[in-house]
């Protein structure tokens, strides 16, 4: 059989790309042997990180939904001048560099940092400590949550708010029972794609939070400190994350795929309803 | 029950909404093209949009004063209102929907049983079809147990053939609600059957207000004329023979009206006055047209025949009877008293 070019070229592209973006992760199960891989997983500096990253991640998780979630839908429902400069805003952690995001925290909060003086006289020292990855992990992760929630918001159809409010819920009572139930689907696919971005935050963390085993290194942080000291534990993690990210996006994906097929089959059983 | 009061001012996108309607145990529909303001009148009333001037009063409760600064959101405003689409909750059941406002959760069953529903409880709203949706959406809305009812183009979302039915059940069930009702529609036939009084809109203004009747009657403008569907014939009219009014046409010709009149007018021409004839008839009919038919349309036991300027509607029989064909040159006559004379703006 002979391929057309264009359609060969394409097949070449298509084989290359793959393999490219697969090779390194397939290069981790594959340098790592099963002994190593237990090691690697039971050893003290990678349950330590296991379990600050679980604490500050959730914790992050936390303070993201409940404050992107209000934020969300005010961005999403409400109409005023320069709301697409603040939407802009929002979504501007997601292509600084997480360098930037780090020293633009330490500026903040750090101990020399515009509200350091504030929090030293109060005798609160965030630098170096829990609640810094804390903060790190949601200012990096906050905008892939709230864009997806802005867009899932904005996807309620505005008469089912309006009948909500004439048939005598106010807005909070319509925003608890029309529009947060119909947005939930894009609500979680958010939170796992913010949750992901949060495992892996690497670069911020590591300025604003440093890497002290068992109080502010994560996973992430880790592979990087393990890789010249024991490299096999730094590839048992790196397996570890690979795993918990595909879960979270296969997670987010069945979640999107499910609440589609749901409204697809609504449309498609309407023929054999009546028939 | 009470009687609604609404006066209302307010810049649309390229016309002010100016309209005053005094509403008692009556269904009272605001007939116009689509884009003349009805929509933005019933969202006046429910509280989603807040006019510039006006007021909205029910018996003594204001719901709506600007110049004393009250303006109630929708949820403290007795009133139902029945969205276009029907707006539906798609998380939730038909049992839920209705249940979703009630103010006593023990007269759901006896809605749901009221308007045919009760089978359908369990079913998800995205299954069900446009009749059945409209029911639910009228089932919740009653649910609330309002004073003022809303329908915003109740019929507009079904197919011609559940209209018809949905449109005789409709009116029956407005008849026995007796509470003050407000729908606004495109379609003058739906506003005749489901109002008591039907009010002409257009481009944010009333041009005419009165039982279906009236409107046919007596139309006080040419676009009310056309809206209820009379022919419309444009001419000078001056003092003819035997007393009757002679309006010598724009396209050439003259018909006769018992109506007085001078100067530029419209000549309003019901198509269920106009009857069709092969050769000039000799009956008391002084108004005749003969032109070739460009159309024949048939509905039911009616057909509507496209003849020249006018369009009569005549039975099927007798269209049988005069073996009528498109191209055919006809005779299309009427009476001097079954036109009505309206000034040209």
């Amino acid at each position: 059989m002979r391929l057309a070019p264009f359609a060969a070229f394409l097949a070449v592209a298509t084989t290359a790309s793959l393999a490219f973006l697969l090779l390194p992760i397939v290069a981790i199960f594959a340098e790592l042997s099963p002994g190593d891989l237990r090691d690697g997983l039971t050893s003290e500096v990678t349950r330590d990180a296991l379990r600050v990253t679980v604490e500050t991640n959730l914790v992050a998780m936390a303070l993201i939904i409940l404050f992107g979630t209000p934020t969300a839908y005010l961005l999403a429902t409400r109409r005023f001048r320069g709301k697409a400069l603040l939407v802009t805003l929002v979504e501007l952690p997601l292509v600084l560099p997480p360098a930037v995001a780090g020293i633009g925290l330490l500026a903040a909060f750090g101990r020399l940092g515009l509200l350091g003086g504030t929090l030293d006289g109060l005798g609160i020292d965030i630098a170096f400590t829990k609640v810094a990855v804390v903060l790190a992990v949601t200012f990096v992760a906050s905008p892939f949550y709230v864009r997806t929630a802005i867009a899932a918001f904005e996807a309620v159809d505005p008469d089912l708010v309006s009948a909500s409010r004439t048939l005598g819920a106010g807005p909070g009572r319509t925003f608890a029972r029309v529009a947060l139930p119909l947005a939930g689907g894009g609500l979680g696919a958010g939170a796992a794609l913010a949750f992901a971005r949060g495992l892996g935050e690497f670069g911020a963390t590591i300025m604003f939070a440093g890497s002290l085993k068992g109080v502010t290194q994560t996973l992430s942080l880790a592979v990087y400190q393990e890789f010249d000291v024991e490299f096999d534990n730094a590839l048992a993690i790196g397996a570890l994350l690979v795993v918990a990210s595909a879960l979270i996006l296969l997670m987010a994906k069945l979640v999107l795929a499910w609440r589609r097929s749901n409204s697809t089959l609504i449309t498609v059983s309407v023929p054999s309803a009546s028939s | 029950m009470e009687t609604l009061q609404l006066d209302l001012d307010h810049g649309l996108r390229s016309f002010r909404l100016e309209l005053a309607l005094t509403i008692g145990k009556e269904t009272v529909a605001l007939v116009g093209p689509s884009g003349a303001g009805k929509s933005s009148v019933l969202r006046a009333v429910a509280g989603l949009l807040r006019p510039e001037r006006g007021f909205v009063t029910l018996g003594s409760d204001t719901w709506l004063d600007r110049e004393r600064g009250i303006d109630l959101p929708p949820e403290r405003r007795r009133v139902g209102l029945v969205f276009q689409e029907y707006a539906l909750f798609p998380h939730l059941d038909v049992r839920g929907n209705v249940a979703y406002g009630a103010r006593d959760r023990r007269t759901v069953p006896g809605l749901l049983e009221r308007l045919r529903i009760a089978d359908l409880a369990n079913a998800r709203v995205t299954e069900l079809s446009g009749g059945e949706r409209q029911r639910i959406a009228l089932a919740r809305a009653l649910a609330r147990e309002p004073d003022v009812l809303l329908l915003d183009e109740p019929l507009s979302a079904l197919d011609a053939y559940t209209r018809r039915a949905v449109r005789a059940e409709l009116h029956e069930f407005l008849k026995e609600l007796q509470m003050p009702t407000l729908l606004v529609t495109h379609d003058f036939e739906d506003a005749a059957t489901l109002a008591d009084r039907v009010g002409v809109l257009v481009d944010g203004r009333v041009l005419q207000l009165g039982p279906p009747q009236e409107l046919v009657g007596s139309p006080s403008d040419p676009f009310v004329a056309s809206f209820t569907g009379a022919n419309l014939l444009q001419g000078i009219a001056s003092p003819g023979r035997d007393g009757l009014t002679e309006i010598a046409l724009e396209g050439g010709g003259a018909v006769w009206t018992t109506d007085q009149g001078s100067g530029r007018v419209a000549v309003a021409v019901y198509p269920w006055e106009v009857s069709l004839s092969r050769d000039i008839p000799n009956d008391s009919a002084v108004n005749h047209v003969r032109a070739p038919v460009s159309s024949i349309v048939s509905l039911g036991n009616r057909v509507r025949v496209r003849v020249g300027p006018l369009t009569a509607e005549v039975t099927a029989s007798s269209v049988a009877r005069l073996a009528l064909d498109e191209g055919d040159v006809v005779v299309a006559s009427f009476k001097a008293t079954g036109t009505r004379l309206l000034p040209v703006a």
